[in-house]
């Protein structure tokens, strides 16, 4: 298995957000996390990729069977797990080129590889532009820096075929995408599909899963996974609305 | 003599030192240069070394420069070997290069050159004795004597600095280098004089770099007049890297002429206490001025940036940019002052100062001020102060990148908004350069001033090559 959650409590500044969650994802699968908003799917993404803010109060994360609480966020980086951001930051003055140089080599020093060459580095650069129709130009320019909504994503979708990880949380990527750069992200997805890495892709809409088919879809609802099953869940979703799991989870609340 | 002793500073023995030597300081002088030091040493007499009671001085404290006892230098050193100061050559930047210690001017052989196009630079003493015409229109018209206690002090005392001319209609090929260096066995307390004067259409380029050689405290008090004649175009730089035992008050005055053009850049890289004090004057219309500093300072060191830019003909345009990383205990001062008069219209300025404080001990003081007297400008000031921005450090986190190096990614993107301002592409490398071992706590003060230091094991010949201007 390669990333087991169990019972996660997590909580910030004392408010608990994540109330029990269990995830298991294996190599080569492709899981959809979907629910409303404010539920908690980026607070899971965020735990995941170990960012401090959060405190996680009960239940532990194994990832390739090392306990993935213990590790920093540039280790658990380092180890394969990226995080394809729903708000991506903005860094003046930090070139794209600049930033993944710094990255690729810092992960090749982990690997115990030597930093790549200039040219070996602008090659690989060019291969994985292409792969999400990434312009030129905007390589050049300062991360995320005036880009729109689209080419923000699009550059989350590049780094991640450079730094090429074992797992990968997508948390909103298609959200204020045109029906073109949704393909885009989608096709970047699927091409960089194995049977060695896995995905989590955390969605509002359904809409992205008819072009990257998960194989296990879950419900987020209100801090715990309420629901889990096939792609046929997310249709489901799609035509009852939330409101469903709402409804649900009020009759659940009455019978017990 | 007695002016070797060390002693405390204070403002008796100013102007009883002043007294004792009046005839040996004046020895050089014009007439009317003679009347003005009287002037001065009365002025500062009157005025005193300012305290933090003074609303210009409120946030940088003397007394710890003060504590230490210096020497008064009034006569150089006459045993200077040149070529064992100067242990240095320069990594592809081609410059001309000025020498100078301990606030005296040092050459090899020539104090004073003439060049074929017309420029003329040098030591000051030497010019005043060969052109007091020219010297007369220009010194001690533009720095404050009056009002600023150092520069009436610096009148007073002054004999040398560095004296550059550049003729009406020449556009000097190369940059001019002006290379400061303190380097002495015991404490110095310095006074130079510098004078730069640009004639009406011409073009100048000149970095002037203020460094140390060794641990040794010194005070200096430095005062620079700047001409720029009417369409003249200055491209100015000043690189600080002084140790942590160094106090340098460094008064640099700017007249401008009608369409004049100055593009200036304040480098501050070490020092134990800094003070910049920046004047401007427009002197006539459409004049373009640009300020810009960035200063990393850390361990208990003080940096304080005065800018005053006066709007005094219409037309005009002055911006300001400085940026500051202010780590463990050290502090910053920024004030800028932009006086925009009443005929002063369609005057464009803006002003801006940012820092990051890395620790809690960190502190800073900005205060962007404008003063203006005419509705019809266009003016804007802002000033901010924070921390890393941890989302961003997060984000680069997330890809790999470990802790440190995201830190040093983020600093030096801040830093290089000012530093991408640098014109000359060598100078800028080498900047970058500096910047990124400063900030990774690597930069040597040798280092500074745009040369390699070699080992003193391997001396290199310092070779002003004057002719290839
Ligand atoms: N940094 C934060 N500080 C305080 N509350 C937060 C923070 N981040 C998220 N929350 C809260 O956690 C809850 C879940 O948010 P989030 O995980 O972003 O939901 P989702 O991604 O499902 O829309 C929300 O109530 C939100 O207000
Ligand atoms: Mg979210």
């Amino acid at each position: 298995m390669l990333l087991s959650i169990k019972n996660l409590h997590a909580s910030i500044n004392g408010k608990e957000i994540l109330k029990g969650i269990d995830l298991d994802i294996n190599q080569g699968e492709v899981h959809a996390i979907m629910g409303p908003n404010g539920t908690g799917k980026s607070t899971l993404a965020s735990v995941i990729a170990g960012r401090e803010v959060f405190d996680v109060t009960e239940g532990e994360i194994f990832y390739k069977n090392k306990n993935l609480l213990r590790l920093a966020v540039e280790e658990r980086a380092r180890e394969g797990i990226f995080l394809g951001f729903q708000y991506p930051v903005e860094i003046p003055g930090v070139s794209i080129t600049n930033f993944m140089r710094t990255a690729v080599n810092e992960l090749r020093k982990y690997k115990g590889l030597d930093p790549l060459s200039g040219g070996a580095f602008l090659k690989l650069m060019e291969e994985k532009k292409e792969l999400v129709e990434l312009t030129s130009n905007l390589a050049n320019r300062s991360v995320n820096e005036g880009f729109s909504g689209g080419e923000k994503k699009k550059n989350e979708i590049f780094q991640m075929a450079m730094l090429e990880p074992t797992l990968a949380i997508l948390d909103e990527t298609d959200s204020g995408l045109d029906i073109d750069a949704l393909r885009v992200v989608a096709n970047g997805v699927n091409k960089l599909r194995t049977k060695e890495n896995a995905f989590l892709v955390i969605t509002h809409y359904q809409r992205l899963l008819d072009y990257i088919i998960p194989d296990f879809v879950h419900v987020l609802f209100e801090g715990k996974i309420v629901k889990s099953g096939t792609k046929e869940l997310a249709l489901e979703l799609e035509e009852k609305g939330y409101d469903w799991i709402r409804k649900e989870q009020q009759d659940n609340g009455k019978a017990e | 003599m007695q002016g070797a002793l060390k002693q405390n500073i204070t403002k008796e023995l100013m102007t009883g030192l002043y007294a004792d030597h009046r005839a040996a300081i004046a020895a050089n002088d014009y007439p009317a240069l003679t009347a003005r030091r009287e002037n001065a040493i009365h002025r500062f007499e009157e005025l005193g070394f300012p305290t933090t009671k003074l609303e210009a001085w409120k946030n940088t404290d003397l007394r710890e420069s003060f504590a230490k006892e210096y020497a008064v230098v009034l006569k150089p050193k006459q045993d200077v070997d040149v070529q064992k100061v100067f242990r240095c050559n320069i990594p592809h930047l081609d410059t001309a290069i000025m020498g100078q210690l301990n606030g005296w001017y040092v050459s090899k052989d020539v104090p004073l050159m003439e060049l074929g196009n017309g420029i003329i630079m040098g030591s000051l003493a030497e010019a005043m004795k060969k052109y007091p015409a020219l010297i007369g229109v220009h010194l001690g018209r533009y720095a404050d004597t009056n009002g600023d206690a150092f520069t009436a002090l610096n009148t007073a005392f002054s004999q040398d600095g560095v004296f550059i001319y550049v003729p009406d209609n020449v556009k000097s090929p190369k940059p001019v280098q002006i290379i400061n260096v303190i380097h002495n066995d015991e404490n110095l307390f310095l006074q130079s004089r510098n004078l730069i004067v640009l004639g009406k259409n011409s073009r100048l380029s000149l970095v002037h770099c203020d460094d140390s050689y060794n641990h040794q405290p010194s005070f200096s008090n430095v005062v620079t007049e700047i001409h720029l004649g009417e369409h003249a175009s200055l491209d100015h730089y000043k690189l600080q890297s002084l140790n942590n035992e160094s106090t340098l008050i460094s008064s640099v005055y700017f007249r401008m002429e009608a369409s004049a053009k100055l593009e200036s850049h304040y480098i501050s890289l070490n020092g134990g206490l800094l003070r910049n004090n920046i004047r401007i004057r427009f002197n006539g219309p459409h004049g373009d001025a640009k300020i810009y500093g960035i200063y990393l300072m850390d361990r208990k060191q003080h940096i304080d940036n005065q800018v005053f830019v006066d709007h005094a003909y219409p037309d005009c345009t002055s911006g300001e940019l400085f940026k500051g990383i202010l780590d463990e205990h050290s502090s910053g001062v920024f004030n800028g002052h932009v006086l925009v008069e009443r005929n002063a219209v369609r005057t464009n300025a803006y002003q801006s100062n940012k820092n990051i404080l890395l620790t809690e001990t960190a502190k800073v003081n900005s205060k962007p001020f404008l003063e203006i007297y005419n509705d019809d400008v266009k003016c804007s000031h802002g000033s901010t102060t924070g921390q890393l921005d941890q989302d961003a450090m997060y984000y680069l986190r997330q890809r790999g990148i470990g802790e440190d190096s995201a830190r040093m990614l983020l600093m030096y993107a801040y830093a290089d908004e000012v530093i991408s301002k640098i014109a000359i592409d060598p100078l800028r490398y080498r900047i970058e350069d500096m910047v990124k071992k400063r900030l990774q706590g690597e930069l040597q003060i040798c280092e500074a001033c745009v040369l390699h230091c070699n080992t003193p094991e391997q001396p290199v010949e310092f070779v002003i090559d004057m002719t290839k201007i």
